[in-house]
């Protein structure tokens, strides 16, 4: 095996774009890994016109005003804004592609607020406008403006239900009031019940006023008890519900760990499978497989041999990966050996797949192929999560992924990376399985490798 | 008339190779039946008929490379060498590269010394730095030879030796066939070309269907059809074989 492995070595020193592109690929991987996990989230570009005036922008409520302009800088703060001077030329740049998304709000749109903030009447509308030709692009600036219009809603309950509350409390306590520029002094409930109290008080027992007063009184007592409590029952409508978040799983693989350990799986799968498929599949190109085994190698041994280079080499460049993304995601690097462990084990299983794919496609080409069109549906299967379809459609990834080595490889190393749940020891097993499986897979296809 | 190259060993000597009964069947197809003859020492044997009649498997079957369904093949007096029809040779490695890589499998006591021995005998002494796939169709057939030969066999076996190469390689390839054969080496050839059978085998086995037709001088084969066929031993061959229904 020794020299076959020396031999595979040569071939691979002399074939140096190949060995630049399994050099380089898992490394540009992990260059893009680490800046997409260690950059700020992009603004989309968004086409804003609005139709209101400057200054026009106020809502009066009560004896208050809310100003609608600090909540579309809000809302700006989340894109990038490009102005418009019409709603037609809004629309005319997200169809150019100047902008992703158009948002059109109307002349009118304070008064509208302004209606259903007194009356309750209408529904305040500013319209969106989003291009369909990128649905990814489509639903970046869809989920940018809503999630800022979200709390922008939430923000102006807010201040309304602040301003409800503060007016409530004024009937309730008395306080001072700005109308039309003059400060009126406004009594309250709790003084009128004071001021009617002491009223009762000084009139004699038998005073035909007393009974009307004592209404008074009662419903000053019932209106002073309701609105103590109306304070914080109508502060809570803006919030209603809070969730509080509960893991039940322990350590949670971190999301960084998981794009790192997705990155390196994917590295490792590509290398391994090529290199394990072409070298297996170049002895026969070579015509040089019926040479070896008429008793200079053993079949079994030639195979050890393509999955001990092949998952070496893998496995290295993977370290390699997993070291420059390091630079930019924090990794513990305290559980190095079992990074070596769960990449050298995930690097068997693959290798042990590649050579079944070179026995039976017996072609350099062919299996170069083969091993690419597989590994791509193998990994996307992989990572859909099975909550996130249908039952059936669940149970057929699940067989899937249980019958290729990604999702356990990156079980594996997501754990051997994070530390996290549920352990290492089901799918290092799993993988050694599999392993075995694809290696008699392999073994099989070597029959008919000789017969031209 | 072709000048014709005898061997020096007889064929009543020790045979080198035995074969008997050799048969093989993929699924219901007989490939070959029953195959038996005998090779002395030195002997020069080729192995002729039309396509498919089952020339390579015959070989494969003498090289190991393919299990017999029946029958056995067996060496008697040494190692059995094999040249497959194809080069089997790592074209982005060097000629020495190649010849050690394969002297250090075979095990072989003094790898070094046998790539500077078969480079010498194959004449690409000058080319042993250069990669194979920069050489010549003839030069790799002779690096595919000469990776037979490496562990000294008393067999030769080659399949279609000379079917990529143009006249000049071909009679240089002969030449050193002869070489080896004058040393001792029996060889065992199988060719399209059924002159190359007429002046460099002592004797032709003809494969029909996987059946042996005709084992014999290839004059022997000639007289089997005088009469009918015209001078040449092609024509022979050709009457030998529609009189056989092929």
């Amino acid at each position: 095996m020794r020299w076959l492995l020396v031999k595979d070595l040569q071939i691979l020193r002399r074939s140096p774009l190949l060995v630049v592109i399994l050099v380089l690929y898992p490394a540009a991987i992990a260059l893009m890994i680490g800046f997409a996990l260690s950059s700020p989230p992009g603004k989309p570009k968004v086409a804003i016109y609005t139709g209101v005036k400057s200054g026009h922008g106020k809502i009066h409520f009560g004896t208050q005003q809310i100003d609608v302009s600090s909540y579309a800088r809000e809302l700006f703060s989340s894109i990038q804004p490009l102005p418009a001077r019409s709603a037609a030329q809004a629309t005319e740049d997200v169809r150019d592609g100047r902008a992703l998304a158009a948002l059109i709000i109307p002349a009118d749109i304070t008064q509208q607020l302004q209606a259903m903030l007194q009356g309750g009447n209408g529904n305040p509308t500013v319209q969106l406008v989003l291009n369909s030709r990128n649905p990814l692009e489509r639903n970046l600036a869809d989920q940018a403006i809503q999630a800022r219009v979200d709390q922008v809603e939430q923000a102006v309950s807010k201040k309304v239900f602040r301003l409800v509350v503060h007016d409530l409390q004024q009937v309730l306590n008395g306080g001072v009031v700005n109308l039309l520029g003059q400060n009126v002094p406004l009594l309250g409930l709790r003084n009128v019940r004071t001021i009617v109290d002491g009223t009762i008080q000084s009139l004699p027992r038998s005073s035909k006023l007393l009974p009307a007063l004592h209404q008074v009184v009662a419903f000053a007592d019932i209106a002073i008890e309701g609105l103590a409590f109306a304070g914080p029952e109508i502060g809570t409508i803006g919030t209603p519900l809070t969730v509080q978040r509960i893991d039940l799983a322990g350590r949670t693989t971190p999301i960084a760990s998981y794009a790192v350990a997705i990155a390196a799986v994917v590295s490792l799968m590509f290398v391994t499978l090529l290199l394990a498929a072409g070298l297996l599949a170049l002895e026969r190109s070579e015509n040089a497989y019926s040479r070896l085994v008429r008793g200079l190698v053993s079949p079994e041994a030639l195979l050890g041999e393509k999955i001990v280079l092949a998952g070496a080499a893998a496995t290295l460049l993977a370290l390699v990966l997993a070291a420059i993304v390091s630079i930019f995601v924090p990794l513990e690097w305290s559980r190095f050996e079992l990074w070596v462990l769960a990449l050298g084990v995930s690097a068997l299983a693959f290798a042990a797949l590649g050579v079944a794919i070179g026995g039976l496609a017996r072609e350099v080409s062919t299996a170069s192929l083969m091993a690419f069109l597989l590994s791509l549906p193998v990994a996307f299967l992989a990572l859909v999560p099975g909550t996130a379809v249908s039952g059936g459609v669940g149970t057929a990834l699940d067989v899937v992924s249980f019958a290729f080595p990604f999702r356990a490889g990156l079980q594996a190393v997501g754990n051997a990376f994070s530390g996290a749940a549920p352990g290492m020891a089901w799918p290092l097993v799993h993988l050694l399985v599999l392993a075995l499986a694809f290696g008699i897979l392999a073994r099989l296809a070597l029959r008919r490798f000789a017969t031209q | 008339m072709q000048e014709r190259y005898p061997s020096p060993s007889s064929a009543e000597a020790v045979p080198a190779l035995r074969v008997r009964d050799l048969t093989r069947r993929f699924g219901d197809r007989v490939a070959v039946q029953e195959v038996s003859f005998e090779l002395a020492a030195g002997e020069r044997l080729a192995v002729i008929g039309p396509n498919g009649a089952g020339k390579t498997t015959l070989l494969s079957m003498l090289a190991g490379v393919l299990a017999p369904s029946g029958g056995e093949a067996g060496e008697v007096t040494g190692r059995i060498g094999w040249v497959p029809q194809q080069p089997a040779v790592y074209s982005k490695l060097s000629v020495a590269e190649n010849l050690r890589l394969f002297a250090r499998l075979e095990r072989l006591p003094d790898p070094e010394a046998v790539v500077e021995e078969m480079l010498e005998q194959t004449g690409l002494g000058d080319r042993r730095d250069e990669q194979v796939s920069r050489l010549s169709g003839g030069n790799q057939q002779r690096l595919n030879i000469a990776i037979g030969l490496l562990s000294h066999p008393s067999v030769l076996l080659l399949d279609e030796p000379s079917s990529a190469l143009d006249p000049r390689q071909r009679e240089r390839l002969w030449e050193f066939i002869l070489g080896l054969s004058r040393q001792g080496t029996s060889v065992v050839y199988s060719t399209h070309n059924v002159l190359e059978a007429d002046r460099y085998a002592d004797r032709v086995l003809v494969l029909g269907d996987g059946e042996v037709l005709f084992l014999g001088r290839p004059s022997e084969l000639a007289a089997t059809v005088s009469g009918e066929a015209g001078p040449d031993f092609e024509g022979a061959f050709v009457s030998f074989l529609r009189a056989r229904g092929h």
